[in-house]
């Protein structure tokens, strides 16, 4: 905090309180409702509801919808992490070797950010459409039987291939911009010490980058969980059979399809501390790069 | 040119036509008659009938109850996009004034309220919130839509960030120029943070635009779609309604929900990046 700062008044108070009163009515309340609700069941009708503890968790988050979710969350998040992460650092590191075109290679990696994940998925999902898709006749040109309104493996390809298109653009920006910070000196000392471009990168410039890398992979976890649902709700819907339905994706439906309030509500609150986890790692590694 | 030079020029052209071969054959196959599409597939260069395709989205409603024009979904997206940026740095940015420049007794406990919100995304709440505003009749509101997702965490640790990082003599010079904390935070903070608050509308405007599941719930009015959520129903309209398939206007309504946060984000570039590094970190 200043050191100098004003003194005791009604001031603060009011300009805070936008935010503040925003934050009571649209997030708190709203989240305890849900943990509220993950503890009730409620009749068919919704006339009535009781309390039932754990019965909600137990039923939803053991039933094998559930489960095959969180496999399908868990494989989805990994494979669309690693490939855009990997695919944005090749870039990034190509893009800050070149000294032709530098500014027109960036301006065409990174402008993909502005893509909203739903119009992707629409994309993605005509490329695909089985009457005018090429892509769709490509894939079943070179062999493969592909029909990704009933194969799992295909629609699981479709909604990946989409996720990490709108992915790499955003990790492009943050490893470009923390390559350009790593000082000259630095890559010039390396450079007079070791021959080998290759291992010049392994083992100073990828060390170095260490931070920006784990930044960026919580970053990924959280988008691959939440930011995916335009794709998918735009692509597979979870289908064929509930093979590409993501944890959220699954909260939704299940909560404005199904009218499963409880169970919904249940899932929600896994969620929340799947975010708590997340967040404590991240800023527990905020935390050390201080002393760093 | 060396080969590795050759190589490094090839990795990236590759990745340039990765990122943006999709929406150029997107922007192609939009001008193009519906029947060609059909009988061809996907084209790669322009045909001849972007201003039929473009008119008719743009003008002629569309949509289930057709009652939507691509028009009317462009002005709702820019009421979001904008509505969103600026509501949300100046309640950041008053919130973060409070809690760097005032000691008071609540600071610590409202701080982790404010922090408490990134642990709280739209997606682990969804069917309360969308109580909440059904209850307080905001449903198919301009209200109802912005107001709910501008008091996240996130602006007010950027602004937060900086304002630290303003010097203190500022403030006492200022007070010794017998300054209030209003005229302070008016004729000398807010001057002060122009580029950052650039930085945070242009990023807050993209985000704001590219909204799906909020406006999704709580938008059940077709008139009121915004075009990220409106081209998904429309689509369905395009493509399951018994005659010719319109893939066409499915592609340009693609093409019209990109254009304008590409292009804020293409002439605004280096405050882009700017924005978007710093406000992450």
């Amino acid at each position: 905090m200043k050191r100098v700062q004003f003194e005791h008044s009604p001031l603060p108070y009011l300009f805070i309180a936008p935010q503040i009163i925003i934050i009571v009515i649209f997030f708190l309340w709203p989240a305890g409702q849900a943990i509220y609700q993950s503890f009730l069941l409620e009749d068919a009708f919704g006339l009535s509801s009781k309390f039932v503890w754990f019965r909600n968790y137990k039923d939803t988050i053991f039933s094998d919808a559930w489960l095959q979710a969180a496999g399908f969350t868990i494989v989805f998040s990994t494979i669309v992490t690693v490939l855009s992460l990997g695919l944005a650092l090749l870039l990034a590191v190509k893009a800050n070797e070149v000294l032709q075109g530098a500014r027109t290679y960036k301006t065409l990696l990174m402008w993909a950010y502005a893509i909203a994940p739903p119009v992707a998925g629409l994309m993605g999902n005509l490329m695909f459409n089985p009457l005018v898709g090429d892509m769709y006749k490509f894939m079943n040109a070179i062999g493969f039987d592909f029909d990704h309104k009933l194969d799992p493996w295909d629609a699981s390809f479709v909604v990946i291939l989409i996720s990490v298109w709108k992915q790499v653009s955003v990790n492009f920006i943050f490893f470009l911009s923390g390559l350009q910070g790593i000082p000259n000196s630095v890559i010039e000392a390396a450079t007079m010490d070791c021959k080998s471009s290759f291992r010049r990168f392994w083992t100073i410039t990828f060390p170095l980058l260490a931070p920006t890398t784990f930044f960026l992979m919580v970053i990924n976890i959280t988008y691959a969980f939440f930011d995916t649902f335009g794709i998918i709700d735009t692509t597979t819907q979870g289908a064929p059979g509930g093979a590409t339905n993501t944890l959220v994706f699954k909260v939704y439906q299940d909560g404005f399809r199904g009218a499963d309030i409880g169970g919904s509500s249940a899932q929600s609150v896994v969620l929340m501390l799947m975010v708590l986890a997340l967040t404590v790692i991240q800023f527990r590694f905020i935390e050390k790069k201080v002393h760093y | 040119m060396t080969g590795s030079k050759i190589i490094t020029h090839l990795i990236l052209i590759c990745g340039a036509i990765f990122m943006t071969l999709p929406v150029w054959v997107a922007f192609a196959s939009s001008t193009h008659a519906p029947e060609t599409l059909l009988r061809e597939g996907l084209q790669i260069w322009p045909g001849g009938h972007f201003l039929e395709t473009y008119n008719e989205v743009l003008f002629v409603e569309g949509g289930v109850m057709k009652k939507v024009t691509a028009m009317q979904m462009l002005g709702n997206s820019m009421i979001l996009g904008v509505g969103f940026a600026v509501g949300k740095v100046v309640i950041s940015m008053l919130a973060a004034y409070a809690i760097v420049y005032f000691r008071f007794r609540l600071a610590v406990p409202l701080f982790w309220v404010i922090f408490l919100t990134l642990l709280l995304p739209l997606e682990v709440r969804i069917i309360p919130s969308y109580k909440v505003v059904a209850d307080l009749g905001l449903l198919d509101t301009r209200a109802g839509l912005i107001v709910p997702l501008i008091a996240s965490a996130t602006g007010t640790f950027f602004f937060r960030q900086f304002f630290r990082s303003v010097p203190d003599e500022l403030l006492e010079a200022a007070r010794l120029d017998g300054a209030t904390a209003w005229g302070f935070f008016k004729d000398i903070l807010v001057p002060l943070s122009k580029t950052m608050i650039a930085a945070i509308l242009i990023i807050m405007f993209v985000v704001g635009w590219n909204q799906y599941l909020w406006p999704l719930i709580m938008t059940t009015k077709e008139e009121n779609y915004t075009l990220v959520i409106g081209i998904k129903q429309i689509y369905q309209v395009l493509s399951e309604g018994g005659e010719l398939p319109q893939f066409q206007k499915a592609f340009a309504l693609t093409i019209l929900a990109t254009l304008p946060p590409v292009m804020v984000v293409l002439i605004f570039q280096n405050w882009f990046v700017k924005g978007l590094v710093e406000s992450e970190k």
